[in-house]
């Protein structure tokens, strides 16, 4: 094998211009691959992050809804059963009851997940809809009182935060973080007091410690921020009152059946992030096929390349291969040093297109890329997950095997009695 | 001494042992009752029932007019044309049905050849072209190859060009590097397609020199084809073809 390669080395050492056009070939698509699809993946990653950070895997919350069924269907099941004709009834009386939106037992429900172990974090929330009064205008707005430390570091709030330290939240009685579009509404600033009055009718003042900015404007018009203990004393509900209850997975994918089965043993409703935002994962995924179908485009365009390049390589070199031939060397090793060749050209390609790969990336990486909708981006997100490089790596040797198979296998056929007797 | 015994098992004239298995020291070569048609466009038998037997050490020529078919016949003795009828035996091997990679093995241990063409790779050097088909047999190191290859070129005197590149040498120095190519396996016979066909007549003289001299030295016999009389004269046995058949 040894003498192979080094034939093959002599054979492309021979041929050195034609060979370096074509592991350019080889080098600009994988070059082109690699940047194409940590860019994407990078955007992709943004784009997703924007909802699916903030997003828990399962939301455990209690739903008011209409009574399945009415008073009245109990009593007609007795009447029918005694023999009485079956009629249809049109009465509707009976509306939701008065029942507060919160969790039941709701500790206790707290206490089970943490011993779970697919569950990596659980946080409590309450959500109290308010108003903002500013002036004599009464802004709609929505307080969640969340667990700071939690959020911070399961749900990347303080990325979110454009002004302010998520820990003044976490410490200070009765402080609040803004969304961006709200504070500009009221023209408030951190320090500032603004008065919330909720839905009973209680009014409090809240300094305001931070803006938030999550890079959705109609979220960040409404949104607000609050320690769950502010968002309880506004609401003059006891300590063990929430509403919702968000569970973080240590895989994302078990969260619809993990959904389904909390559902029933807790008697609540649960929705997972999959059925929260399939559109997201379509996105990502329509994304992704465009990406891999443009790189596997690339790919086969540098294979006909080296194709074309080691046919005619054959066509001139037909006398070395029918002396090989004669002096030894078998149709098979004929054929492994045209492919060994076509190897060498598409790793030498390969490995220099990584490289330039990488330094596209880092060149795509620092493109200045500015946008208001979202506050923490500077540049052109990248992916530089190393699963990109190994996959164009493996397809290019798959490319160049295959564009190397049909010309060495026509070289291992070649007569070399036809060859010599021709001359 | 060509032989008609078919083969085997029925002995032949010329070799005591008679048989295609027959022990080393004997015929290197036997050839019983080979034809081949060419089949495009119409059928053309181009030999007829050849057989012919080779000793170890014997020096032997094939003359003929043009298109009696010698070349063709040494092309399959080669073991390179395998659409033949009838049976060839290398060292007592007989050939016919082997697979390609023991036909390679065969050629590449036993048979070494010199083409009218030199054939010598320009990619290569004068010496690792000599080392090439050494390095393919693997029955000695690197460094044990190329000391033997050194010592074939100093044998011809082309020692000096060892790490030119072939296309720098001049005809007759292709020609004996590609003889020094064709030693380096020390192969039981040599084959030879007109290797004086493109030579001078200076340059044809030393070649024949350098063939007596391995036939004499070294017990390998020769096979070549040519049309040179002269060149045949001085063999040990001359085989005249005509038309397809061998006639003398």
């Amino acid at each position: 094998m040894n003498l192979l390669l080094s034939i093959a080395l002599t054979l492309l050492r021979a041929k050195l211009k034609q060979s370096i056009v074509a592991a350019v070939g080889v080098m600009f698509s994988i070059t082109m691959f690699v940047t194409l699809l940590g860019f994407m993946n990078g955007l992709n990653t943004l784009l997703d992050g924007l909802v699916l950070n903030r997003t828990p895997h399962v939301r455990l919350y209690n739903e008011l809804q209409a009574s399945p069924t009415q008073p009245i269907e109990h009593a007609w099941a007795q009447h029918t059963a005694a023999g009485a004709d079956s009629a249809h009834h049109f009465i509707r009386s009976v509306k939701p009851k008065d029942e507060l939106p919160r969790l039941r037992n709701a500790e206790a429900v707290m206490q089970a997940l943490e011993n779970d172990p697919r569950v990596l974090s659980v946080s409590p929330r309450l959500v109290a809809q308010v108003f903002f009064n500013v002036g004599t205008v009464d802004l709609n707005g929505q307080v969640n009182g969340i667990d700071v430390m939690d959020e911070i570091r399961y749900y990347q709030f303080a990325d979110y935060l454009v002004q302010g330290d998520p820990h003044d939240l976490a410490t200070g009685n009765n402080t609040i973080v803004l969304g961006k579009g709200l504070a500009d509404m009221m023209e408030t600033g951190i320090g500032d007091m603004v008065q919330v009055t909720t839905a009973t009718g209680e009014r409090t003042m809240l300094r305001v410690s931070g803006i938030f900015q999550s890079g959705i404007a109609d979220y960040d018009k409404v949104q607000c921020y609050a320690n769950i203990k502010t968002v309880q004393k506004l609401l003059t509900r006891p300590g063990s009152y929430y509403t919702d209850i968000n569970v973080k997975l240590k895989d994302l994918l078990l969260a619809p059946a993990m959904a389904r089965e909390l559902s029933a043993r807790f008697g609540v409703d649960a929705v997972d992030i999959q059925t929260a935002n399939a559109q997201f994962e379509t996105g990502s995924d329509v994304r992704n096929i465009i990406s891999y179908a443009v790189g596997v485009v690339l790919l086969i365009v540098a294979g006909f390349g080296i194709y074309n390049i080691l046919n005619m390589m054959i066509y001139e070199k037909l006398d070395a291969i029918a002396i090989l031939k004669a002096t030894g060397f078998s149709g098979s090793d004929v054929r492994r040093i045209f492919l060994l060749l076509s190897m060498v050209i598409g790793l030498v390609g390969g490995v220099s297109g990584l490289l330039f790969g990488f330094l596209m990336q880092n060149v795509v990486d620092s493109i200045p890329f500015i946008t208001a909708a979202l506050p923490t981006i500077t540049t052109f997100p990248v992916d530089y997950n190393p699963k990109y490089y190994i996959i164009a790596v493996t397809f290019a040797l798959l490319t160049t095997w295959i564009a190397g198979w049909f010309p060495a296998s026509k070289a291992s056929q070649v007569d070399p009695v036809e060859i010599i007797r021709g001359k | 001494m060509s032989s008609t015994g078919p083969i085997p098992p029925t002995t032949s004239a010329g070799s005591p042992a008679g048989k295609l298995a027959a022990p080393r020291g004997s015929n290197i070569l036997e050839v019983r009752n080979v034809s081949k048609s060419f089949h495009d466009p119409v059928t053309v038998k181009v030999l007829k029932e050849v057989s012919l037997d080779v000793r170890r050490g014997e020096f032997v020529s094939i003359t003929g007019k043009s298109g009696c078919g010698k070349s063709t016949l040494l092309y399959i003795l080669s073991t390179m044309d395998t659409d033949y009828e009838g049976q060839v035996a290398i060292d007592g091997e007989p050939t016919r049905g082997l697979s390609g990679d023991r036909l390679a093995r065969i050629r590449s241990e036993k048979i070494g050849f010199v083409f009218q063409f030199h054939y010598l790779l320009p990619e290569f050097s004068v010496l690792h072209n000599v080392m090439l088909p050494g390095l393919k047999l693997g029955k000695h190191g690197r460094a044990e190859v190329e000391h033997r290859a050194m010592e074939r070129l100093r044998q011809f005197d082309m020692h000096d060009h060892a790490l030119k590149s072939a296309n720098q040498l001049s005809g007759g120095q292709k020609q004996r590097v590609a003889i020094a190519r064709a030693l380096i396996n020390d192969p039981l016979i040599i084959m030879g397609d007109e290797p004086t066909g493109n030579l001078d007549s200076r340059n044809g003289a030393i070649v024949f020199d350098i063939f007596k001299q391995i036939s004499a030295q070294h017990e390998q016999s020769l096979l070549v084809v040519t049309h040179d009389q002269d060149f045949a004269d001085r063999t040990d046995r001359i085989i005249v073809m005509d038309d397809g058949r061998v006639v003398g």
